[in-house]
């Protein structure tokens, strides 16, 4: 079953990752999902490759997974990457990722704080996009046609 | 899982290229990286060992086109080959949409071939999906090779249901569009199905 997120839902998200990057003094802030796809990005982008780093964080979350379950840990709840100069932080919340990148402008322990302090809210919204209703009577795909595919690939 | 975005009008999907070591997973991508146009896909990440050998996975984003006012892009990933990366490999199926078994079509592969397809249904089962019902095509690689088993004994060995099988020398490109095509066809169509 595909997750359908509706452009009110988008914007609100948005809006939650707007209040985290200025209150964090952060470059950016996404939401990922834990299978690697960009949900909504906020922030300085320039030429960052955001859907390569979506892939890259949820592939990192995956492999820390992994090993905290080897040694008897659910998971890890959060990821720290400290660079010269630019750093990322990344949360798991539920089925999403809240990935923040800053710089020398903000610190790990700020960005930390003002994650958390979203999670729940971010949690929460996520939850109503995933188990609202599906309503196929509205949806573009339904009535798509081998055509419609075939166009694709000439 | 798919992914449909409303405001950024885009639907995204994962399909994973799955198979033995060195059956050519790695070549699939790096053909369609170098046969497309560079504004419709992105970077080709490769996550390798420093022998070029796959150790986590190989991405790379490709956007198809339009379809009903919707940019689809496809999430494209290897997994690593090698028996011993099991683990990778199980966490790369997590939320796929579509799978290509790449078959290595030399005759000393196919031991490798048929305990990688194994392994593949092992591991949908762990995340609970059913190769039976999913998005799924078979690709004979490496049929330029001389010692190769012919396609019709190497079908009958590995043919799973009834998915579209696609003859392919991923080296020189042969076959790799068609199995994208084929692949990326039945994901969509499922979306008609909800």
């Amino acid at each position: 079953m595909p997750i359908t997120l509706h452009e009110l839902q988008y914007h609100q998200l948005k809006a939650v990752l707007a209040r985290l990057r200025m209150d964090s003094y952060a470059r950016v802030v996404f939401l990922v999902d834990k299978d690697g796809q960009e949900i909504a990005v906020q922030g300085e982008i320039g030429n960052l490759d955001t859907t390569s780093l979506a892939s890259l964080a949820a592939g990192n979350v995956a492999a820390t997974g992994g090993m905290a379950q080897l040694i008897g840990e659910k998971e890890f709840p959060t990821l720290s990457h400290e660079g010269a100069h630019e750093s990322i932080h990344i949360s798991v919340i539920g089925r999403m990722l809240l990935i923040v990148v800053f710089d020398e402008r903000s610190s790990l322990g700020l960005v930390k704080l003002r994650s958390k302090q979203v999670s729940q809210q971010l949690s929460a919204m996520m939850e109503e996009i995933v188990n609202a209703p599906k309503d196929d009577s509205d949806s573009p795909f339904a009535e798509i046609t081998d055509e419609d595919i075939d166009s694709l690939f000439q | 899982m798919t992914f449909i975005n409303y405001a950024s009008r885009e639907i995204n999907c994962k399909i994973v290229y799955y198979g033995p070591g060195l059956c050519g997973k790695t070549t699939n991508l790096q053909h369609i990286f170098e046969a497309t146009a560079p504004q419709a896909r992105g970077k080709l990440i490769s996550l390798a060992t420093e022998t070029d050998r796959t150790l986590f996975f190989d991405f790379m984003p490709l956007e198809l086109g339009t379809v009903r006012g919707f940019k689809t892009r496809f999430h494209l990933y290897t997994v690593p080959g090698q028996v011993f990366y099991d683990a990778s490999r199980k966490l790369i199926l997590k939320g796929v949409d579509g799978v290509v078994f790449v078959a290595d079509s030399q005759e000393e592969r196919m031991d490798a071939n048929i305990e990688s397809l194994y392994n593949l249904e092992e591991n949908l089962k762990a995340q609970g999906y059913d190769l039976m019902k999913l998005p799924y095509v078979l690709q004979l690689n490496k049929r330029d090779l001389p010692n190769i088993i012919p396609a019709a004994d190497l079908t009958a060995e590995l043919k799973r249901k009834e998915e579209p099988v696609v003859e392919a020398v991923a080296s020189s490109g042969a076959g790799v569009f068609d199995t994208l095509k084929a692949v990326a066809k039945q994901v969509l169509t499922e979306l008609r199905k909800g």
